[in-house]
């Protein structure tokens, strides 16, 4: 209906202003626990899933354990905290990973974004929670029961404090709200380029090289490794894999924690501004 | 208070043009050629509270960007734009609360979702209140008659019932204005009728005021107290329906029918003092074309015919359809 007036002195009843922030929000989670429970009716697609990501890890296990011949640490990792790393990495990064660029390259190609650009929302903060949604469902049917699995099959050494886990899941949901400011860039050049399959398949191979998912930043050259420190890949998988491993110490994962948070915010400007840009030169396909 | 004020409203867009043929696919790489398309040109439109507007256009007359600028989704190029009191692309998140849309030929419900479903995530997104959204919705359902169709996914229903739905979730938060782009496209006639009931019920109940393009003018025969007709982004007529007949239609015909053959001849000859022309259909069958709109033509017309044997008398008036058409491809000439 009409929309509520606003007050501009709510911060001053923080139980009212605490109202209005969930009735604000409230519409954005919805669409978290719609595309959950979509992605749970058609859950079938992911058993095989977990199959593919098993082998992909399996396949890691056996490569660096035949590169750690004779040698007891790469790259300051240990083998037992090698395999971790790998299938810590792979395990969050079906968490984080999503398809958020290639659905709407897909609306906008359609001009299915018309029917989004009459809604009383922003549409990509709304792409943003249907991504999230999917990413809690592979969390939860998906990376925990993997994790589970890879963990009676490989010798893999997991953290037992809580505080480091509490410290992963945080670094989790960075690394995922850093993936995602990454395909919303990607999929708002749609706007743009009209055609970019190409652009998308490049970010996807730069993400899972620079990210150091396939290997971590560590074993990278040394001037490679300071260009990639600099740039906000590292902070989707090295940095929060690198904190379950044991690795580091305290300080490292804070410092690895506030270069997501950087990250996060920082990438916020050029995503505004590419939206802005496209709102003004849209042009609607097919009518 | 003017639901859609608009003035001068322009927009143009720019394509550029591919060259023919390899060597001019290589140049394109280098330097492109632009063309500006102006798809809205300067239109003038003022839209009163509960008015039902009908805006009528040949393919490509720029019916659909007007109602994207209307809507808030395109920015327009030029020209002073207030609906509902707001500038629609700039203050757009706030502005898309107070319309409703419904594009015939793209769906707004959520593919995999039941109808309720999507009803209930709009009822979420528009923040209306469980109380309000009962009441209003349960009539709005009762009116479309779709109450059986609810818990149906979106995928699974017929043209006709996803329209219905269309409708429906339009409504969820009562928008005091609708936009309907080619509603009724590819329905049959009882669907047909049953959306224009609503929109009617909608307009009486709430005084929604409502713009539809159309490609079917009876859409706008049943509904439309006033048509705005435009071509190449231009409007050409902007006023009600039966002034629109008038001034473009043209002579009214009678078609007799005989129960002999009777030459023309003799029926010109009979009427040579009224002015009227025949045409022979057929032995049977001739057509006079009454020159004159004078209502008593047709009496005296008919006065001369007593002497034969007459089966049949069809008075045919020009067709809104007809009218349209011939305007559609005179264009600016008679406007």
């Amino acid at each position: 209906m009409r929309s509520p007036e606003r007050n501009p002195w709510w911060w001053c009843r923080p139980a009212a202003g605490l109202a209005r922030m969930w009735t604000a929000l409230r519409p954005y989670v919805e669409w978290v626990r719609l595309r959950f429970l979509l992605m749970l009716a058609y859950r079938v697609n992911y058993y095989s899933g977990i199959a593919v990501y098993t082998i992909n890890i399996g396949a890691y296990y056996f490569l660096w354990k035949a590169l750690y011949q004779g040698e007891t640490t790469l790259g300051g990792l240990t083998a037992t905290q090698m395999t971790t790393y790998v299938a810590v990495a792979w395990m969050a990064r079906s968490f984080y990973f999503n398809n958020v660029d290639r659905e709407m390259a897909q609306e906008i190609r359609e001009g299915r974004v018309a029917v989004e650009l009459i809604r009383p929302y922003n549409y990509l903060v709304v792409k943003a929670m249907q991504a999230l949604g999917e990413g809690l469902f592979r969390l939860c049917f998906f990376s925990v029961p993997g994790m589970v699995l890879v963990s009676f099959l490989l010798p893999v050494d997991l953290p037992e404090s809580p505080h480091t886990w509490g410290l992963f899941a945080l670094s989790l949901l960075l690394s995922f709200v850093i993936n995602t400011q990454l395909n919303l860039l990607t999929g708002l050049m749609a706007f743009f380029l009209l055609n970019n399959e190409g652009l998308m398949y490049a970010k996807r191979v730069v993400v899972d090289l620079f990210s150091g998912l396939i290997l971590p930043l560590s074993l990278f050259p040394e001037w490679a490794r300071a260009i990639l420190v600099l740039l906000p890949f590292q902070a989707i998988s090295y940095l929060p894999t690198m904190i379950v491993t044991g690795a580091w110490t305290t300080a490292q994962i804070e410092q690895a924690l506030l270069v997501q948070l950087v990250w996060s915010l920082l990438l916020v400007v050029p995503i505004r501004a590419l939206w802005v840009l496209a709102r003004r030169k849209l042009v609607v396909q097919g009518g | 208070m003017y639901r859609i004020e608009a003035r001068n409203l322009t927009k143009t867009f720019k394509t550029h043009k591919s060259r023919p043929g390899l060597l001019g696919a290589l140049r394109d790489l280098f330097t492109r050629q632009y063309t500006t398309i102006t798809a809205v040109n300067g239109i003038d439109l003022l839209v009163e509270e509960g008015e039902m507007v009908g805006y009528i256009g040949a393919n490509g007359a720029g019916k659909s960007t007007t109602i994207k600028m209307l809507t808030g989704i395109l920015m327009p190029t030029a020209g002073f734009l207030r609906v509902n009191g707001m500038d629609p692309h700039r203050e757009r998140e706030r502005f898309v609360r107070t319309i409703g849309v419904v594009f015939g030929q793209r769906s707004q419900l959520w593919w995999d979702l039941a109808v309720q479903e999507s009803f209930r995530l709009l009822q979420h997104v528009y923040r209306v209140p469980d109380d309000v959204y009962r009441r209003h919705m349960g009539y709005v359902i009762e009116v479309l008659d779709i109450g059986d169709l609810l818990d149906r996914p979106v995928r699974k229903l017929s043209l006709g019932q996803r329209m219905r739905c269309e409708l429906a979730a339009a409504f969820v938060h009562n928008p005091p204005l609708l936009f309907l782009d080619e509603p009724t496209i590819g329905l049959d006639v009882l669907i047909k009728m049953k959306v224009r009931e609503f929109l009617r019920e909608m307009n009486r109940t709430y005084g929604t005021t409502i713009l539809l393009t159309t490609h079917d003018l009876s859409d706008i025969e049943a509904l439309c107290s006033r048509v705005v007709m435009l071509d190449k982004g231009r409007i050409l007529y902007d006023g009600s329906l039966e002034e629109l007949r008038r001034r473009w239609a043209e002579e009214k015909r009678v078609v007799v029918e005989f129960a002999r053959p009777v030459p023309v001849e003799d029926l010109n000859r009979h009427t040579a003092d009224l002015p009227v022309t025949w045409e022979q259909e057929h032995p049977y069958r001739s057509r006079a074309v009454l020159h004159q709109g004078d209502g008593a033509l047709v009496s005296s017309l008919l006065a001369r015919l007593q002497t034969y044997p007459v089966t049949d008398v069809r008075v045919e008036e020009t067709s809104t359809e007809e009218i349209v058409s011939r305007i559609y491809a005179e264009g600016m000439a008679r406007a």
